[in-house]
């Protein structure tokens, strides 16, 4: 089936087969291997995406749903060289180790700034623990995402 | 806040050498824009997919590919039958065993790898594995240790020739079994536990996978990987593949985790290269998450039992005898001289009069593996057993743990140490470390609580463990895998403009070689960080060297890195005294600069010194111009970190659920060349440790069925289950490492799980009597211990 997609505000359109999923279809987008796959059921948060701003594990949604729909990926958070405070947050607090699962809890962490900009510590916790992360323990992940919301004024960029 | 294009914002410190430097790799991390394996699309590609045993044990009647192949998008089939033809059939393990690529005469575990599968695209190749006909004569499976040897059981290695049991290796001792008997004998205390270490699972959050490139008309084959140690890989793929070692080329670029997990050679590596080398295209595979949990690196299965014994007050002596389920093929890794890997050290931490320790290896119906999962060679087992044990031999006591262990540390002045089986460690003030983490904790105000909390009824436990590691195996004459020394290599060039480029054979996943290593030639030559280039996993354009296990980055390949900075250090005076028209003798070093002592001003950085090396201008007689160097480090001994862990665990009367409040974590891991990174590392063992102790399990069923095959059932922390870790240091410098670093990444996975338990047991014992529980310490497992039925994982 012939798909056309919204991905990072561009349109991408490709045939597929209607069993592909969401994440596959974006990795195989050029440029976008940023989404990654890390297990079989849902239970890692490596493939978030947003999907109309809401986070969304990508491997648990067929490429054909996302028809019509805005998809944002991790490759979007940097804006004409302007980093995302989420970005810098995880940089400025060691929040990533083999980074395998950094877009996912970026995105994730993104998601959760839109809708609450100034969360508490367990509120980040909730908000990332359908993510598994083997290397950070946590720890330095909550401290970034807290550090993108107090810097959040100083460093965003106007969408 | 300006940002720059290509360098996130340093922060306020830049330190040129050690510091809180902030990560050199993060930049294309945070954008998405690593390289992972699958990452990687090479034009032609294929895609193999790898069709698995659904029996633990069973004998292969027949395999009929011929329904897959006559698939539109496959290209070919391959089984055990085409793997003889190649000579690839079996393949060695890292522990002198053998292996079946594919299984041809029966399967030995769930999940073992029958046929390989290559199509045009991933969906196809999956699409064939269940068009693969194999007829399966199920036998009856070994999934108990402890019943491995009764004389029927089933025989699993029938293929190996003169093998009339299921013992994977014989009976391997250390200590003196004598002095012990007698040490014992003069006891006043004696406690005896069985002690399971259940068969847990690294479990990398990127599974392993290959892309194998062979070009039939040049005979080179290029290899994309994720391994933790691309030169030994290299090597033994020239073995078992009969290939020319020179003609293999092993790129590992980012890796999403090892943990352990990406120390072995796995048969799907060998069906990819033979797929490539039989297509004549690349061909990529990638395991599924349950293949990685069902069929690569396992960790632990230890089945222990232990006496410890005390005498006026303190720990006298130790005995243990272990059988370790090494699964269906021994892959155990671990130095070749050391069967049981480094688990003698289970002596810990204290001055013991005597101890004997005992490990055989039997076979079982599971997949084979013994990794060190964030683990020295079976260290965390030892640490496990004896910090349970000297909580257990306190509670016998009715004694405070920490005052037990106060009582029985090694002293300062005893080091270096010669442990009742065999090791010298080399330095330590346990004592102090210990009041550290009790200062953090506020030890006795914890106990004040408890006591309150008990009084209302309430379950709070606090536990403790105090582990000594030894890590960076190893020195030559004693240690190598496979016959190779496990030796670590540096290359450094200065080039002209001063600017550095260190290739080294250890390997990230993670754990920031690019900084830290950088950070070491910075602080040995003076040059900033950011101007040294750290280059790893690309057989091409490294040295060789054993990677990245064991904790043995930072002690030999960072040794490495230390010694042939200052050998380049050491060259740089002499092109220097000939610049500065003087002797070298008559010049000093201050960092970044050699000068003339009695007159600073003139003097010479070492940027400038490259430059005239690489320039026209006459070099020192005999010297040939350039500013390199390299070396290859045998460590003299390991290192031994240590530390105090603290745990406080409420446990919920109603639910049995732990919930792990407060992890108290004071490490010694001698100098810190990057305090950041060294506590990012502690975090992520102590997750790792919390899992170990209350989730993370692979058991199986009496059939043999692997029961934790996916993340559903095999369960990982998540930011829920992770207190706010609590972390303090202490520093003793490692005497012998060139820059008193020790080692510290597996730490806190050896440290943490006995500290949790040895809690949930305080928390339970005066209220329930509870004074066992094996680990994972699920609510069901905490509930029968509760109603005084402790049971074994299974």
């Amino acid at each position: 089936m012939q798909l056309n997609l919204t991905i990072n505000g561009e349109q991408v359109e490709r045939a597929v087969e209607p069993r592909q999923l969401l994440v596959h279809y974006i990795r195989d987008t050029p440029g976008l291997t940023g989404t990654h796959w890390g297990c079989d059921t849902s239970n890692c948060g490596a493939c978030v995406v947003l999907m109309d701003g809401k986070p969304v594990k990508s491997c648990t949604i067929l490429a054909a749903m996302a028809e019509g729909h805005e998809i944002r990926t991790v490759e979007s958070l940097e804006r004409e060289g302007q980093l995302d405070p989420v970005q810098i947050g995880f940089h400025e607090l060691h929040a990533l180790h083999c980074g395998f699962c950094t877009p996912g809890m970026m995105m994730t962490a993104r998601a959760l700034l839109d809708e609450n900009p100034n969360p508490s510590e367990e509120e980040i916790r909730v908000a990332i623990s359908g993510g598994i992360c083997r290397c950070t323990g946590y720890k330095n992940i909550v401290a970034a995402i807290r550090w993108a919301a107090e810097h959040e004024a100083t460093t965003r960029q106007e969408v | 806040m300006a940002v720059t294009k290509n360098l996130p914002s340093p922060g306020q410190e830049r330190p040129i050498g050690f510091g809180r430097l902030k990560r050199k790799e993060d930049a294309r991390f945070i954008r998405g824009k690593g390289t992972y394996l699958d990452d990687i699309r090479l034009p032609g590609m294929v895609h193999g997919a790898i069709l698995r045993s659904p029996y633990a044990h069973a004998r292969i009647v027949s395999i009929d590919t011929s329904r897959a192949l006559a698939h539109p998008n496959v290209a070919a089939v391959v089984t055990a039958k085409d793997l003889e033809t190649l000579g690839l059939a079996w393949m060695p393990t890292i522990s002198y065993d053998t292996q079946a690529v594919l299984a041809g005469d029966k399967v030995r575990f769930q999940g073992q790898e029958v046929a390989f599968v290559i199509a045009t695209d991933e969906y196809s190749a999956r699409d064939a594995l269940p068009l693969i006909d194999v007829e399966y004569d199920p036998l009856p499976a070994v999934v108990n240790a402890r019943k491995a040897l009764d004389p029927d059981a089933p025989l699993i290695r029938d293929d190996k020739e003169g093998q009339q049991d299921n013992l994977a290796s014989p009976l391997w001792e250390a200590g003196d079994a004598e002095a012990t008997d007698r040490v014992f004998a003069e006891a006043d205390t004696v406690v005896v536990r069985d002690i399971i270490y259940p068969r847990c699972h690294p479990a990398p959050l990127e599974t392993c996978g290959m892309i194998a490139d062979f070009n039939p008309d040049t005979g080179q084959l290029d290899i994309y990987n994720g391994n933790q140690a691309p030169n030994a890989h290299r090597t033994v793929y020239a073995h078992v593949a009969g290939l020319a070692e020179h003609m293999i080329r092993i790129r590992c670029n980012d890796i999403g985790g090892g943990f352990g997990n990406k120390v072995p050679i796995y048969p799907g590596y060998v069906c990819a290269i033979a797929g490539s080398i039989v297509a004549g295209v690349p061909v990529k595979w990638i395991e599924d998450r349950s293949e990685n949990l069902l069929s690569t690196g396992f960790a632990r299965d230890y089945v222990m039992h232990a006496e410890l014994c005390a005498k006026d007050g303190t720990i006298t002596g130790l005995r243990c005898d272990v059988i370790a389920d090494h699964g269906a093929f021994d892959s155990t890794a671990q130095p070749t001289k050391f069967p049981a890997g480094f688990f003698h050290i289970c002596c810990g931490s204290y001055d013991l009069e005597a101890s004997h320790v005992q490990v055989k290896a039997v076979y079982s119906n599971k997949a084979p593996g013994g990794v060190a999962y964030r683990c020295s060679f079976r260290i965390t087992e030892a640490v496990y057993l004896m910090e349970r044990m000297v909580g257990a031999l306190a509670l016998e006591m009715g004694v405070d743990p920490i005052e037990l262990r106060m009582k029985s540390f090694i002293r300062p002045e005893q080091f270096p140490y010669e442990t009742t089986t065999g090791w010298t460690y080399d330095s330590g003030d346990y004592e102090k470390t210990m009041r550290v983490a009790m200062d953090i904790a506020d030890y006795e105000g914890l106990r004040r609580e408890q006591a309150e909390k008990r009084a209302r009824g309430e379950l709070m436990g606090i536990g403790v463990s105090f582990f000594t590691e030894g890590v960076g195996a190893g020195p030559r004459k004693h240690m190598d895998i496979l016959g190779l020394s496990m030796n670590d290599g540096a290359d450094l060039r200065v080039h002209p403009s001063g600017k550095a480029v260190v290739s080294i054979s250890a390997q990230t996943q993670g754990q920031g070689h690019e900084t830290t290593f950088a950070q070491i030639v910075a602080e040995e030559l003076g040059i900033p960080p950011e101007d040294v280039q750290v280059r790893n996993g690309d057989t091409d354009r490294t040295p060789f060297g054993l990677g990245t296990y064991g904790s043995r980055s930072t002690p030999v390949s960072g040794a490495a890195v230390s010694v042939v900075s200052r050998k380049v250090r050491d060259r740089a005076r002499l092109i220097a005294s000939t610049m500065l028209e003087t002797r070298p003798e008559d010049l000093a070093w201050e960092k970044g600069r050699w000068y003339v002592k009695g007159d600073p001003s003139k003097g010479a950085p070492i940027g400038q010194i490259a430059a005239y090396a690489y320039s026209g201008s006459p070099m020192p007689e005999g010297m040939e111009g350039g500013l390199d160097a390299q070396v290859i480090y045998d460590p003299p001994n390991l290192t031994y970190p240590y530390g105090a862990y603290i745990a406080v665990v409420d446990v919920d009367p109603e639910t049995a659920a732990v919930k792990v409040r407060r992890f108290i974590a004071v490490d010694d891991c001698g100098v810190r060349i990057n305090p950041m990174i060294v506590d990012g590392q502690i975090h992520g063992g102590l997750a790792e440790g919390i899992g170990i102790a209350l989730m993370e399990v692979i058991s199986f069923d009496q059939e043999g069925n692997c029961l934790n095959s996916s993340f559903m059932d095999y369960l990982i922390p998540t930011a829920l289950e992770c207190p706010d870790f609590e972390l303090g240091e202490t520093v003793t410098p490692c005497p012998h490492h060139p820059l008193g670093a020790k080692g510290v990444g597996e730490s806190p996975n050896v440290g943490s799980p006995p500290a949790i338990v040895n809690a949930v047991i305080d928390a339970l014992h005066d209220s329930h009597g509870v004074t066992h529980i094996d680990m994972p310490c699920t609510p069901a497992r905490v509930w029968a211990a509760m109603q005084g039925r402790p049971e074994p994982p299974q």
